[in-house]
């Protein structure tokens, strides 16, 4: 076992991130130029333009706060600033972030238009920015620490090498008393049973059987099948045939040993420490930004053909035991663990090399995606807009 | 050098993890047992496309994992290569 602690920025609410942003968060798609702007004035400041806000109802809308409640109260972000189109609903995300305890000020754009927000927002940003940049790092447990898995462009590489060696680190997370999450309700299916013995208890099996069969009757009611969409083409050119097949690898994720405490609604917070399952939908970028919104703050991400996502403000390892993926996409693999397939590495020694880069990149060290700018910020809507 | 990896016990498929040709003779290693096997390629296979261990008649379940992926859609014979042309889910 490799170390234990980290150097982080401990929060106002005693929660530990790895990254320290200070971001410009519309409420609504109409504020994306205004907040855009003012990442374009102040350094170091980063705009997270999205495409909802407007004329969302009912639970939709819920899980639309949720979402942009909970990017602005991670701990890898240290201040915010919020600008929406009317004051109300700008209010009401100032006030979900500001019970954490950070720095967040709100700006709405009716009665002063983008010109007067922009300056405003600017010169708070600045403030907001600089007070950041002196936030230092300091040290942490792994335990405080929150993280997330999904895999995405799977092949038979993925359930052989990289979705176990996550699972050899989940393993390790549980044993330390770490915070975990997986998800991807739709790419259970064929490995449903076996997800719902890994549940900690029969409430917990049963809460998870009821969000995948809600999903599998969602999928009837639309009088289709998935053949064409899962797996995809992706997964199919790497040698995944069914859904079955493609479940059952992405399962190897929660390791051997971890049992799952609890269901969590996209983007709710965990309510404890332990392993919890997320009702996500399995589209990478939506799933990660959900995560994010949970609090997660690194993301452990296997690929098998090269799926290439980041994520805003969580940053997203990449990991890939398929060798013809890490020659070709080198600049989208943190951790190669293709070694496994011909006997090099086994998963002690595979689980060792992500243990070793979660570190580094908790430390500071920026991931592949972090470089490339990817900062996807997707929401997930459950329904058309009114 | 290992041809092709097999999860579990009870599989009646392995994955290629390099690229193997037609007529060639493939070593195998199973993760769960640690045994090795040796049979013969039916046809181009490349690498993470899996190769059957049994002949595996039309209907029957294929098993990965030790748990079914699946249906056979046409007769598989041993060493065939095993993907959507032979095998479909039972899910939908």
């Amino acid at each position: 076992m490799t170390s234990q602690t980290f150097q982080g920025y401990r929060r106002e609410n005693g929660r530990v991130g790895i990254r320290n942003h200070t971001v410009i968060l519309p409420v609504d798609d109409i504020s994306n130029a205004a907040c855009e702007a003012v990442a374009h004035h102040v350094a170091g400041t980063m705009a997270l333009p999205h495409a909802y806000g407007r004329l969302q109802f009912g639970d939709d809308l819920d899980l639309f706060f949720r979402t942009l409640i909970g990017t602005g109260s991670n701990p890898n972000v240290a201040t915010c600033i919020v600008i929406g189109i009317e004051p109300e609903w700008t209010r009401l995300v100032v006030d979900g972030i500001a019970a954490t305890g950070k720095l967040v000020e709100g700006l709405s754009i009716e009665r002063s238009g983008d010109f007067r927000t922009v300056e405003k927002a600017s010169r708070v940003a600045q403030q907001f920015v600089q007070k950041a940049s002196e936030l230092r790092r300091e040290e942490c447990h792994i335990n405080e620490l929150y993280v997330s898995t999904k895999c995405g462009e799977s092949d038979t590489t993925t359930g052989l090498a990289s979705c176990p060696t996550v699972g050899n680190v989940f393993d390790r997370l549980q044993a330390i008393g770490a915070t975990m999450s997986f998800g991807e309700t739709s790419e259970l299916t064929g490995a449903e049973a076996i997800c719902a013995s890994r549940a900690a208890n029969p409430t917990v099996c049963a809460e998870f059987m009821k969000v995948f069969n809600s999903y599998n009757e969602f999928i009837m009611a639309q009088g289709v099948d998935l053949l064409g969409s899962q797996p995809t083409k992706g997964n199919i050119r790497g040698g995944l045939t069914t859904i079955e097949e493609k479940a059952l690898g992405n399962l190897q994720k929660i390791g051997r040993e971890c049992r799952f405490v609890g269901v969590l609604e996209p983007a709710e917070a965990p309510k404890g420490k332990g392993l919890w399952f997320m009702d996500t939908s399995s589209a990478a970028a939506e799933a990660v930004t959900l995560w994010a919104a949970s609090g997660a703050v690194v993301h452990l991400f296997p690929t098998g053909q090269g799926n290439i996502i980041g994520n805003a403000i969580e940053p997203v390892i990449k990991l890939t035991g398929n060798p013809l993926t890490a020659r070709t996409m080198a600049e989208h693999v943190d951790v190669d663990v293709s070694g496994l397939l011909q006997r090099e590495l086994n998963l002690d020694s595979a689980g060792d090399l992500l243990w070793d880069m979660m570190l580094r990149v908790c430390n500071g060290r920026l991931t592949c995606s972090e470089t490339l700018n990817h900062r996807e910020f997707v929401f997930t809507k459950l329904y058309r807009s009114a | 050098m290992i041809h092709f990896i097999v999860h579990d016990e009870q599989d009646s498929v392995g994955v290629v993890v390099i690229d193997v040709e037609k007529g060639q003779q493939v070593a195998g290693w199973n993760m769960r047992t640690d045994d090795s096997l040796e049979l013969t390629a039916k046809a181009n296979i490349p690498l993470g496309h899996k190769i059957a261990l049994t002949p595996i008649a039309t209907g029957t379940k294929v098993i990965k994992y030790n748990v079914p992926i699946g249906n056979a859609t046409q007769d598989i014979d041993l060493g065939d290569h095993v993907h959507t042309h032979n095998l479909k889910t039972a899910r939908w």
